[in-house]
């Protein structure tokens, strides 16, 4: 278990590659969703800096996948302005924005076909594209080399999650945005992932984590936006959020209450 | 009707000693079928596809277009096309009227509406499910689009078999712009529709039986093909 | 599971392969121009008189002879659009239009046989035996007993027409003894045999009909019921791409002395089907 520790070589190596891109800070200003008549985020504002880990934080229904789709431009809000800082200057969440950002949601789509050529199509579609002996390397990093010729769709849940975030991971993305990646995983796959996530935060990706595990949160969080009937209550650092939240919701959260 | 059974002592012997006459129809049938399964397939299946995938104004009158477009009667679509190909017609010219090449022609469009329509359904509830990956990836179009027949291979095979069943057992289309001509377009369906007209329904149920056998193993050899895949192919373990 | 996408890959490839060498004989086919197309009735083709005498013409010949039956109606309105060479088929007024307009060059008669009324063996109309032919359509019609009609403009259609009207019936105004199959002379046949109805049929189709049920000829020799057949050149002058010189040289054989005999050798059972008499008309 003691080499899944490690930050595997490879990463390290690739990150120090990375230096001289574009930092991406992301700036958000009444963003608002109404979904079916239903208010699912209500007036966001939220400033996010172009490093380390955010996690969002929220009971079920607060909204938390839609506002990662929205910042990834998946959804478009009902009002209000997201803005990434890119190459320069602010884009929308357009394709350029996203073709720079990668997102592992919570139940990955994967294709019908071996885990392998999974990589291959997403290797396809960049510029440069990387070698067969690279995305082995990506597999490899994920222990997920030997599985390179099996269906995807056969694959066990944390095997699929560490597919789709070394698919994630195959084009150094800007921006990671990861929904409950590590839910319902057994331990070994939940501490690859974490260490994966580790691996990317030191070099300088900037990470978005929704995750309903507090000790997860406490172990990569930076800092944390606690969300709450579509609006945010509290965005702070990661410690001063466990430590002293200044929320009675938050509060609650943290203490493991039920928040109706 | 002492016919049934001497249809099938009748189709078992015409199989067993390979009857050459036999054998050229059957494989006059499978030309014609297949070649217009493979034309409708290269129009049908991208076709389809781009129905499925796209938005525009008009798509829904398409789709409904298509649907109805499933149910066209093979002698219209041979009156049809026996007016394009013949001498009188704007592509007489050709000289494909009573020609194997003209069977083609009229059951590949016989057959397209289907494939269109079936592989749209196909592809539409696969989309479903991969629209927001490739949204998020930024895959273009076309990728998306080879991507997903590609991935809806298995059930697109049944498709296929759809159109084959439809064309290989039509018999109205090709008997007008084929003209059953005897060594030249005469297949298994204008051959049986021939022994009917001759009263020999002995002969021309033996004929049908033969055709539903090779229905038959056309469908076996495709679910043998594609079982082991199949099975492995969709089942998401937990 | 990869290699299912092989096998897939792999089985594809080799149906298009497949498909290619299939595909390749159609071309082939059309390559060889010696053929001629004949336009001719269900008649000929389902009595088989035409799969035994066309083999003897094609070997002397070297010309391939092929045959699109259909009803005489539908074969002149394949003629007429230059779809095909020759018409061979047996309705003398409709031929002589066809000629007259220009569409066809000469008519010559070839052969004939005769028309017989079958009806179920119970005769509810009475009429078995009987020798005048618009008499015994005029009891069935009396009787109202089922009668199934091609009514698909063939020739043996146009000729029960005009039985009808000498017979001095209205079929429109008839109620529903008077039915239309709108189909061939076998499928018509089928369909007498399946409802006890009498029909109008060519000998020569009936003799090698062999799904007969309980039908059998009531009404015969009459000269009313006389059936003649015509050869025809399609007119090349108004349709370019007929092979006048190949159509003309089966023409020419099959109202010569061995075509002739061809028809006479033909026989079923013992029974002559087509009576040759092209020398004594033209």
């Amino acid at each position: 278990m003691s080499d899944v520790l490690e930050t595997p070589a490879s990463v390290t190596a690739r990150s120090l590659r990375r230096s001289g891109r574009s930092p991406m800070p992301l700036r958000v200003e009444g963003l608002t969703l109404t979904l079916e008549g239903t208010l699912v985020l209500n007036d966001i504002d939220l400033a996010l800096a172009d490093d380390g880990v955010t996690a969002i934080l929220g009971p079920n229904g607060a909204g938390k996948s839609l506002l990662l789709r929205c910042l990834h431009g998946l959804v478009t809000p009902t009002r209000g302005t997201i803005l990434w800082h890119h190459e320069g200057r602010d884009h929308a969440p357009d394709l350029a924005i996203r073709k720079a950002q990668a997102l592992v949601a919570q139940k990955p789509v994967l294709l019908r076909r071996s885990v392998l050529a999974n990589l291959k199509f997403v290797a396809g579609l960049r510029r440069p594209r990387p070698s067969t002996d690279d995305l082995m390397q990506a597999l490899r990093e994920v222990r997920l080399e030997h599985l390179a010729r099996q269906n995807a769709r056969t694959l066990s849940g944390g095997e699929q999650q560490r597919l789709a975030l070394a698919r994630a991971l195959l084009h150094d993305p800007r921006v990671l945005l990861l929904d409950e990646p590590s839910a319902n995983l057994d331990p070994a796959s939940t501490l690859l992932i974490e260490t994966a996530i580790r691996a990317a935060r030191a070099a300088g990706t900037k990470v978005l984590l929704i995750t309903h595990d507090m000790a997860q949160a406490r172990r990569l969080a930076d800092d944390v936006v606690f969300l709450h009937k579509g609006r945010i209550v509290e965005h702070t650092s990661a410690a001063a959020f466990f430590d002293r939240p200044s929320s009675a919701e938050a509060e609650a959260y943290v203490k493991g209450d039920i928040l109706l | 009707m002492q016919d049934f059974a001497q249809s099938f002592l009748l189709a078992g012997g015409l199989i067993l000693e390979a009857d050459p006459a036999l054998v050229e129809i059957v494989l006059l049938s499978l030309q014609v079928t297949l070649s217009a399964l493979l034309a409708s397939a290269l129009i049908g299946l991208p076709l389809g596809a781009l129905l499925a995938v796209t938005r525009f104004p008009g798509r829904r009158a398409l789709v409904v277009l298509t649907n109805a477009l499933m149910g066209l009667p093979p002698v219209v679509v041979g009156l049809l096309v026996y007016m394009m190909l013949s001498n009188a017609g704007p592509l007489g010219v050709l000289r494909l009227l009573y020609t194997p090449t003209a069977m083609v022609i009229a059951q590949t469009i016989l057959i397209t509406p289907i494939l269109i329509a079936l592989t749209r359904q196909v592809i539409n509830d696969l989309d479903q499910e991969y629209a927001e990956t490739f949204r998020s990836l930024g895959v273009p179009a076309p990728t998306a689009i080879a991507a997903l027949l590609w991935d809806g291979r298995f059930s697109l095979v049944t498709v296929l078999l759809a159109g084959f069943g439809r064309a290989v057992a039509e018999v109205g289309a090709v008997m007008i712009v084929g003209g059953n001509i005897n060594h030249v377009t005469r297949v298994m369906t204008t051959a049986i529709a021939l022994e009917t007209s001759r009263g020999d329904l002995a002969l021309a149920l033996a004929l049908g039986l033969i055709l539903l056998t090779l229905a038959l193993a056309v469908n076996a050899l495709t679910s043998l093909i594609n079982a082991p895949a199949r099975m492995s192919g969709n089942v998401r373990r937990a | 599971m990869h290699q299912f996408n092989r096998l897939f890959a792999r089985t594809i490839l080799g149906a298009g392969l497949a498909l290619a060498t299939l595909v390749a004989p159609i071309a082939s086919a059309q390559a060889a121009d010696q053929f001629i197309v004949v336009q001719s009735t269900t008649s000929t083709q389902n009595s088989g008189l035409l799969d035994v005498i066309l083999p003897e013409f094609t070997k002397k010949s070297g010309i391939e002879v092929r045959v699109v039956a259909v009803g005489t109606g539908q074969a002149i309105k394949n003629a007429a659009n230059g779809d095909g060479d020759v018409l061979l088929v047996h309705a003398k007024p409709a031929e002589e239009k066809f000629v007259a307009d220009g569409e066809g060059v000469k008519r010559f008669d070839v052969m004939y046989n005769d028309f017989v009324v079958v009806g179920p063996a119970s005769d509810p109309a009475g009429i078995k035996g009987m020798t005048d032919a618009k008499a015994a359509l005029a009891k069935i019609a009396e009787a109202g007993s089922p009668f199934a009609s091609r009514g698909d403009d063939s020739g043996t259609h146009k000729k029960e027409q005009a039985l009808w009207k000498l017979a001095g019936v209205d079929v429109k105004a008839a109620k529903d003894w008077y039915r239309e199959t709108g189909s061939g002379m076998g499928a018509t046949l089928n369909v007498a045999a399946g409802m006890d109805a009498y029909t109008l049929t060519d000998r020569a189709t009936w003799l090698a009909f062999q799904n007969r049920g309980s039908l059998e000829i009531v009404t015969q020799g009459d000269d009313i019921l006389f059936n003649q057949y015509g050869v025809i050149l399609v007119n090349p002058a108004k349709h370019p791409n007929v092979k006048a010189e190949a159509g003309q040289a089966f023409i020419d054989w099959l109202i010569g002395a061995e075509g002739q005999s061809a028809i006479a050798a033909y026989k079923i059972n013992g029974e002559q089907l087509f009576f040759p008499n092209a020398t004594a008309t033209n």
